[in-house]
């Protein structure tokens, strides 16, 4: 995918979440720290064009779901960044976004870390890239792309130094 | 420590780095203080005991609440209801409560070095919660994350640190922490309140606190330890607060400067009433940063799995 393919796929999941929910009422997106951030943002902002909203109309916030993981002992485990929900979710319809939905364990964690704020009407979930082998009963609603993956790989959604996020080669994939 | 050492003994183990990883992981763990539920399970299956030789009660629950925001399990063993009146040694009491299986276990002891050694007879990451006149890592911990928040850098900063020194672990302790990121670091007290020598102490003395004191980016002060007045250190109380303490004339010139003291104060000796309720003295948050902090270090020794990193303890 080259970084207009990006654009174009993140500005179709922005149409799928206002038709999903009717409007951006009560919408708040929640980007994953740290790949899901960029997402987030862009989905935000192409939402207010979208509605011909001011920008900035969608609340955007940031998660990082570390303390809510189940690999404790297993593995390192270090707070990567920090999170900031910028209003009580009780009530509202949280998007979470992240870049890539692999095994299903990190949005779960955040699942829990949501409910520690609050609890919101509804959870919806958008991934730039679902690269399968789920480990838990979990699936995205709004997916920039499908893309096979052996386990054995690795996908890479990288920035190169232009707007972040706006690369995610399938050359990249090793 | 982050580099080896799964305890927390002293400062003296903690280099620049190790301290600005657990400042950045202490901000981690503020935020969890602000949500509706302060609670995360990342200590989950986690026992910590609590190992209390000294009265402390702000030490304690500030732990005790570090420990339940990450969803540990406590034993608390306090001295005056058990089996040391029966005359039960440190190293018997250690093995018992070791037996029953714990990961961690917070010490405070009358005794300099007593952590030191609960540390070599146990598998469990040892934190030393106070010893003696010798440390209080979490206490510097939480002191120089209040004052970054503040100050940010402290590179280049003057610090004083005012009072009883003689007889405080946190002026041992803070001394070193603040010189160690890199701010300057002066002891202002009598000489009946200063150890006998300095040898290794990245400090200036002074016996003259109005030498200093438009000069300060930080004004700590210590407890005067009433208990110790039949030492007859000070000529009296009343002679220590026009000498030493923090009166309203002086706190006036210390103009935008952090005043922190570590609780609790006697309003009157080292610092005046009114001015511990300034809005720059930061004591308060001192205290609601103490419970970040120890959360970041009851995390990273008992949590974070960097002991896999290097294979250490792998088997626990």
């Amino acid at each position: 995918m080259s970084a207009d393919d990006v654009s174009r796929a993140i500005r179709r999941m922005a149409h799928e979440i206002l038709e999903r929910n009717h409007g951006a009422d009560d919408v708040v997106i929640i980007g994953m720290q740290t790949g899901g951030v960029d997402l987030a943002q862009r989905l935000a902002a192409d939402i207010s064009t979208i509605e011909e909203a001011e920008a900035g109309s969608v609340p955007v916030g940031t998660l990082d779901a570390t303390m809510h993981r189940d690999d404790f002992g297993l593995r390192p485990v270090m707070p990567e960044a920090l999170t900031e929900i910028p209003v009580d979710p009780t009530g509202k319809v949280i998007v979470l976004a992240d870049d890539v939905l692999y095994t299903g364990r990190t949005v779960r964690a955040a699942l829990d870390a949501i409910h520690s704020y609050g609890r919101p009407r509804a959870i919806q979930l958008a991934v730039m890239v679902d690269r399968g082998h789920r480990e838990l009963p979990i699936r995205p609603d709004y997916v920039g792309k499908n893309l096979p993956t052996r386990k054995d790989e690795i996908v890479d959604v990288n920035d190169e130094g232009v707007d972040l996020g706006d690369l995610l080669g399938e050359g990249d994939i090793t | 420590m982050i580099g080896g050492e799964r305890h927390l003994l002293s400062m003296a183990d903690l280099d620049r780095d190790d301290i600005e990883q657990l400042m950045s992981l202490t901000a981690s763990f503020a935020e969890v203080g602000e949500r509706s539920i302060p609670k995360v399970p990342a200590l989950r299956g986690k026992t910590i005991a609590w190992l209390f030789y000294e009265d402390s009660t702000r030490t304690r629950l500030s732990f005790e609440t570090a420990a339940k925001r990450l969803s540990a399990d406590t034993m608390n063993f306090s001295v005056s209801s058990s089996s040391v009146n029966k005359g039960e040694s440190l190293r018997d009491t250690v093995e018992t409560i070791t037996a029953m299986g714990v990961d961690g276990i917070v010490v405070r002891h009358r005794a300099a070095g007593a952590p030191s050694r609960v540390a070599e007879w146990v598998d469990a990451s040892v934190i030393n919660a106070g010893d003696g006149w010798h440390q209080h890592p979490t206490q510097s911990l939480l002191d120089l994350y209040t004052a970054r928040e503040h100050l940010g850098d402290l590179d280049g900063k003057h610090v004083a640190i005012v009072g009883d020194i003689k007889h405080s672990r946190v002026a041992r302790s803070n001394a070193l922490a603040f010189a160690t990121m890199g701010a300057q670091v002066t002891l202002v007290a009598p000489k009946t309140l200063l150890p006998t020598h300095f040898e290794g102490w990245p400090v200036n003395v002074t016996h003259n606190l109005d030498e200093v004191i438009d000069d300060l980016d930080i004004c700590y002060l210590l407890r005067m330890q009433l208990e110790r007045q039949a030492d007859a250190v000070v000529p009296s109380l009343r002679e220590f607060h026009t000498e030493f303490g923090l009166d309203v004339r002086r706190a006036d010139r210390l103009g935008d400067a952090l005043i922190m003291h570590p609780g609790p104060m006697n309003r009157g000796v080292e610092i005046a009433g009114e001015v511990a309720d300034r809005p720059n003295a930061v004591i308060t948050e001192q205290v609601a940063n103490g419970v970040s902090v120890r959360m970041a270090v009851l995390f990273l020794l008992l949590g974070s799995g960097l002991d896999l990193v290097d294979g250490r303890r792998a088997a626990a």
